[in-house]
């Protein structure tokens, strides 16, 4: 489902590998070029095409803090389709899995990709976590999963910066506040401090939602699917 | 004093584990894929054992200031089971994967057929990755399955100067050292090594190429036998240099030599952990007072 709020900047692959280039030594930068050549003009020929493979050792190339930008600007490169980016998430490292769901804004115009999202929703490690909530779950995930996502993150201490288009989604939605002034007051009773980004996330679902006065967003409201 | 356990099986450890290696000085180890106590069934089975040692079970160490990398194989028990031998056509894939500093553990159980071939075929995929290996011996007939070992080695295409044998003892590390393996040692509370033991072989062998395990897994195992054994140098008069080239600088050429080690460094577990920009903490603790 596509939601109603204002489109996400849509992030600019060209932009992208500039900075990331100027971050590199000549090694990295020679090896980048090329992987995203053979991506481009080979995205999948053989049980193993080659650009797949600059994927899975981008993390030693580049380094830890370049690697998922690389492995995006691969996806984007090969242009990875869902099936492709499905195979790549479920045989990925952790770190290959987040370049996957970083990717997604950028390779799949629908919905067919939801199941990423859904599915790294379910993990523990905040780091997939936080690639999961990017631009293309706040296209795509439907209110019910969207707010467990909100939620998800004040639980694991994922900062609610990593919610794209969070004012935008959270605007008018009365079933998001009290599904956090009830986490609030778990974290009460329990003797435990309250989350600050909870605090300003209830600040957030006060105001009108974008485009509406009166109904909830598509797909949410009063719906428990 | 601080420590690289090079063989460990975390998957089988307790957050508490964690934060006793920590506070023993603990900050990098190696998760060698192994059986699990329970038969596995199919590849399948393995797909979620090696997701798990290159996903969660890194973050759970970076929870902990503990950098985790890993091995990746077929072991030798389960290469008996036809069920399970078809993993060896997955493995090309995941060996490429960066926390993969080696092939293992591979080498003998039983010394069957089927250990030769698996072993044949991991030391060529060990070479193909340009991978170095790491070698379990046998806890039955030990010394011939390390002579048994050695001449597969010499056979294969992967230089023994990029292979661990481990499980090493008294009556093998002397063939070992001559064949210019890297030489293993697990320090276990009742069998394998002990402390004293391990003092003993390295007053006689020497430091060089040695590296010194607790290979605790779900058995009777001990996180903080690595330590023990620092301690153990320490108190036997070694100086602090040997013990950071067995416990450390050792542990780190041998994985090194896979190119794929990387930056050992994690943000040390006090206050809010950062991992990958976002905080890794389960839940504010309690504030004090309330």
């Amino acid at each position: 489902m596509n939601h109603p709020t204002s489109a996400p900047p849509q992030p600019d692959p060209a932009a992208i590998r500039r900075t990331l280039a100027g971050q590199l030594d000549a090694d990295a930068r020679v090896w980048l070029d090329t992987a995203l050549t053979e991506a481009a003009e080979d995205p999948g020929t053989g049980p193993l095409p080659v650009w797949e493979r600059r994927f899975a050792e981008a993390g030693r190339v580049v380094g830890a803090d370049h690697a998922d930008t690389a492995r995006v600007l691969l996806l984007h490169a090969a242009g990875a389709g869902t099936a492709t980016l499905t195979r790549l998430y479920q045989e990925g490292s952790g770190a290959e899995r987040r370049a996957v769901l970083d990717a997604l804004a950028l390779t799949v115009a629908g919905p067919d990709a939801v199941g990423l999202v859904e599915d790294a929703l379910r993990a523990n490690d905040t780091g997939i976590v936080a690639a999961a909530v990017g631009p293309y779950a706040a296209r795509h995930l439907d209110a019910h999963a969207w707010r467990h996502a909100v939620l998800k993150c004040l639980f694991t201490g994922v900062p609610l910066t990593a919610v794209a288009q969070l004012a935008e989604r959270a605007a008018g939605d009365g079933e998001l506040d009290r599904m956090l002034a009830d986490f609030a007051a778990e974290r009460a009773a329990a003797g435990r401090a309250v989350p600050a980004d909870l605090t300003a996330a209830r600040a957030l679902t006060e105001a009108a939602p974008p485009g509406r006065t009166t109904t909830p967003p598509a797909g949410g409201g009063a719906k428990e699917n | 004093m601080r420590i690289f356990d090079p063989h460990i099986h975390m998957t089988s450890r307790t957050t508490d584990d964690y934060q006793a290696m920590y506070d023993a000085g603990v900050r990098a180890l190696v998760e060698p894929a192994f059986w699990l106590g329970q038969p596995r069934t199919s590849p399948e089975s393995f797909r979620d054992y090696f997701d798990a040692l290159l996903g969660w079970e890194p973050f759970r160490a970076a929870q902990y200031g503990i950098a985790h990398r890993c091995t990746l194989a077929l072991n030798p028990k389960e290469a008996n089971d036809p069920r399970c031998t078809p993993v060896l056509d997955l493995l090309p894939r995941y060996l490429l994967k960066d926390n993969v500093v080696a092939v293992g553990e591979i080498g003998y159980d039983s010394m069957t057929p089927a250990e030769d071939a698996a072993l044949t075929a991991q030391l060529q995929l060990a070479a193909d990755h340009g991978l170095p290996a790491m070698v379990h011996t046998p806890h039955r007939d030990k010394l011939s399955g390390l002579r048994r070992t050695l001449d597969v080695v010499r056979e294969s295409a992967l230089d023994v100067e990029r292979v661990l044998i481990d499980h090493l003892n008294e009556t093998t590390v002397k063939e070992a050292k001559a064949s210019g393996a890297w030489l293993g040692f697990s320090i276990y509370p009742d069998t394998k090594m002990d402390e004293e033991r391990m003092v003993a072989v390295l007053t006689e062998y020497g430091p060089e190429k040695v590296l010194v395990n607790s290979a605790a897994d779900w058995g009777k195992s001990d996180p903080l036998k690595t330590r023990a054994v620092g301690d153990a140098l320490l108190a036997a008069g070694f100086d602090e240099d040997t013990v950071d080239q067995v416990l450390w600088r050792n542990p780190v050429a041998f994985y090194g030599l896979s190119g794929r080690l990387g930056d050992l460094t994690v943000p040390a577990p006090t206050g809010p952990a950062e991992h990958e920009g976002n905080s890794i903490q389960r839940g504010a603790p309690r504030t004090a007072g309330e």
